[in-house]
């Protein structure tokens, strides 16, 4: 992995969107505290015929999907063999991290009884016909890829870095609580001399565990679909299928690649850098294939199904389902036509666009699947509650705001070429 | 929210298992299903509404199943036990299901379905279903209350205890640690003094519900509930009304967990298919960094990340 083609975010890490990102993230924690002191009944308004509600819907099924930036760029970069992406890869496996790190956060948050959770380790409790079982360890199997992943970023800097906030640290503490300044100092070159020794033994090796990083996905993103095949009497036919796994998965991948775009576009308009113009757009031409695939099987399937009729029966179902296919096909719809990557089609607002539309529309689907088509029977109904949402809320921010500082301390980002977008203020 | 009821319609009418379900006992009976198993068999024309067997389902469980009583609104005094619903606090209840014209007690209560959803669902083996009874157990030292039983059960009946922090599912586990380990019999069914409660092995229940039926046609609707539905249960039904008109749901004769592992089977028998993908995938991106020129250089001179922070200095 070529280290140069990444740099650092210039800026102070304490910003004015570090203490409102702080804010968001304490008022989620202290409703979690509440959750574990009286039960989940206090913060949140699932029930038994509503037994998930939107930290599964949200932060588990669609925030993984968000997280698959660094899984589909990975296949685009590595088995398709486009190696000018390359400069994408790492901004998406933090982000992925941070995504994946947010799910199972929730998981902990959602569990009833997570101090069984052990239990995942031990072969007598493996249950291999649970869809469950397969994505819980899939997930935390891929949680430590994208670690490790990301583990040369982090030596680099450990190596390469000259300290500078630890000395100031060190300076600002007061002598007495500095225990020996030499010694310290004598650990920190241990320190990068173990870093420099261990990272390129661990990148000759890399690409094996790149390559588990596409196969876990894979899996996992499927099975996220499958999980609700046990419940065809709860699910409503539109979105019960046996393709279910088939269609989570390709939703997954045009979610990870439009995520790329959505992110990049935001993160050159928030720290004042130039847009990654061509790499972006060159991502935006992947989409289509994705999507439409994704609508034919949709449709196919509903036809074999004879399920066509309610698609279109205009009841609030038909509504969302037909949500979820009017924002990916509009999404996708903007993209085609455009053919060279100055084509004012692939400007980059006009890729937001596209982006944030098949963004919004995947999730559709995905909440479809979890929740709205999802109808235990009469008498049971579930709107989340205000505590819920702030904790789902409290979760993202800690995932921003760890991305906020990451981005400051690590060299992530692409490196920057050309004139950035907007003299805006610093993030 | 809108009722499933026409689309479990449409499943009950594709279910072919109901043909023939009245004409004799041993033949009608789906071919996996185990008989042998311990099963209980509610007779809602027999049921008089007295809720015995909830005081008694409370009354043994309290402790081992952590029940509670639950005290209704008008009570002040606290003086019943009130469940509207099966919660985290009651594992049983009976119902009164009325229109203008008919009414019927119904209980409601874990099936012990044959193949069990839950079963299939749940990731880590809390919820277990014992080869021999058929029982369907739940254990508390396992279970990460992840709900997905929940999400599973076509009956709703596993519940969880939203109110307390360190919550359980509750269900029926037919007394398996109380009533059925002491007498042999469950709370309920013991306490029944109307014969309305049965306990007994699936096939001696099944005769017994068929028997009940063919003496007194005009008194019961021809059909055994659990015979079929779902693969089976080891709780079955009989009533004087249609089953959909006592809250009990119309499914087709296939056990849903069949159907998922199957798809999940497919995928991944023998772990063949992932470790598969994992080693084309690695021929693929190896033979990518080849053409590749063997990887990327090794980063030389200045570095782009200490650069920047000596230049901020
Ligand atoms: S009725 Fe529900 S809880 Fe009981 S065994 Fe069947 S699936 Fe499990
Ligand atoms: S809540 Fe408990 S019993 Fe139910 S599926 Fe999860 S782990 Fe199993």
């Amino acid at each position: 992995m070529s280290h140069h083609e990444y740099q650092k975010v210039e800026g102070r890490i304490f910003s004015r969107s570090f203490f409102i990102l702080l804010t968001f993230v304490l008022i989620g924690m202290s409703l979690i505290v509440v959750r574990f002191v009286k039960g989940i009944g206090a913060v949140s308004n699932m029930n038994d015929g509503y037994p998930w509600g939107i930290w599964i819907a949200y932060d588990v099924a669609t925030g993984t999907a968000i997280a698959c930036g660094g899984y589909a760029v990975a296949i685009l970069v590595y088995i398709r063999n486009h190696m000018r992406y390359h400069p994408l890869m790492r901004s998406c496996i933090l982000t992925s991290l941070f995504g994946y790190g947010l799910a199972g956060f929730s998981v902990m948050v959602d569990l009833g009884r997570p101090w069984n959770a052990y239990n995942f380790f031990l072969p007598s409790k493996w249950q291999f016909n649970s869809v469950m079982f397969e994505v819980a360890l899939c997930v935390m199997a891929y949680s430590m890829v994208l670690l490790i992943e990301f583990l040369p970023a982090i030596l680099y800097s450990l190596e390469k870095s000259k300290w500078v906030r630890f000395r100031r640290f060190m300076d600002w503490l007061h002598p007495r609580l500095v225990p020996d300044k030499k010694a310290v100092l004598d650990k920190i070159e241990r320190v990068q001399a173990g870093a420099g020794w261990l990272r390129p033994r661990l990148e000759k090796i890399l690409i094996f565990i790149i390559v588990l990083g596409i196969t876990l996905p894979t899996m996992h993103q499927s099975s996220l679909g499958s999980m609700l095949l046990i419940a065809p009497t709860k699910l409503h036919p539109l979105w019960h299928t046996p393709m279910l796994p088939l269609l989570f998965l390709i939703n997954a991948i045009f979610m990870g690649y439009s995520i790329v775009i959505f992110e990049s576009i935001i993160s050159s308009y928030s720290f004042n850098r130039p847009y990654e113009s061509r790499e972006i757009a060159g991502v935006s031409r992947v989409i289509p294939g994705f999507t439409v695939v994704w609508m034919l099987v949709v449709f196919g399937d509903l036809a074999y199904r004879g399920q066509l009729g309610a698609a279109f029966s205009m009841d609030h179902l038909s509504l969302w389902f037909l949500a979820q296919m009017v924002l990916v096909g509009t999404g996708s719809f903007l993209l085609l036509g455009a053919r060279g990557p100055s084509s004012p089609r692939r400007s980059p607002r006009r890729l937001f666009i596209s982006a944030a539309l098949i963004l919004v529309g995947g999730a559709v689907y995905r909440f479809n699947v979890y929740l709205i088509g999802f109808d235990p029977g009469q008498g049971w109904s579930y709107f989340p509650s205000l505590a819920e949402i702030m904790i789902t809320v409290g979760i993202v921010s800690l995932e921003l705001l760890g991305y906020l500082v990451l981005v400051k301390m690590v060299p992530v980002l692409p490196k920057a070429h050309g004139a950035p977008p907007l003299q805006t203020q610093n993030a | 929210m809108q009722t499933r009821r026409s689309f479990f319609k449409t499943l009950g009418a594709t279910g072919t298992g109901f043909v023939g379900a009245t004409t004799s006992a041993s033949a009608s009976s789906t071919p996996e299903a185990d008989n042998s198993q311990l099963a209980m068999l509610y007779d809602a024309t027999r049921c008089i509404g007295c809720k015995a067997c909830m005081a008694a389902c409370k009354r043994v469980n309290t402790r081992a199943g952590a029940l509670e009583v639950e005290q209704a609104a008008f009570d002040e005094d606290a003086l019943w036990d009130a469940p509207a619903e099966l919660s985290g606090k009651s594992r049983t209840i009976i119902k009164l299901h009325r229109d203008e014209e008919e009414w019927s007690f119904v209980k409601q209560s874990c099936m012990h379905c044959q193949k069990p959803s839950c079963v299939s669902a749940c990731p880590v083996k809390a919820m277990h279903k014992d080869p021999v009874t058929g029982i369907v157990q739940y254990s508390r030292d396992t279970c990460i209350g992840c709900r997905y039983c929940q999400i599973a059960c076509p009956f709703n009946i596993p519940k969880f205890q939203w109110d307390k922090n360190n919550p359980q599912i509750v269900k029926c586990d037919m007394c398996i640690s109380t009533n059925l380990r002491d007498k042999g019999t469950t709370a309920c069914a013991e306490a029944c003094s109307a014969g309305a409660i049965l306990f007994g092995r699936r096939g001696d229940l099944l005769k017994e519900a068929h028997r009940r039926i063919e003496r007194k046609p005009s008194r019961y609707y021809p059909k055994v509930y659990g015979e079929h539905e779902i693969g089976g249960t080891n709780h079955l039904y009989i009533a004087g009304l249609p089953f959909e008109k006592i809250g009990l749901p119309t499914l087709g004769t296939e056990a849903p967990a069949t159907a998922s592992e199957e798809i999940q089977h497919t995928i991944y028998k023998g772990f063949f298919a992932p470790v598969a993908l994992y080693a084309g995938l690695c021929a693929v991106a190896v033979r990518n960094m080849r053409r590749n020129g063997n990887g990327d250089p090794e980063p030389s001179g200045e570095d782009p990340g200490a650069a920047d922070e000596s230049a901020k200095r």
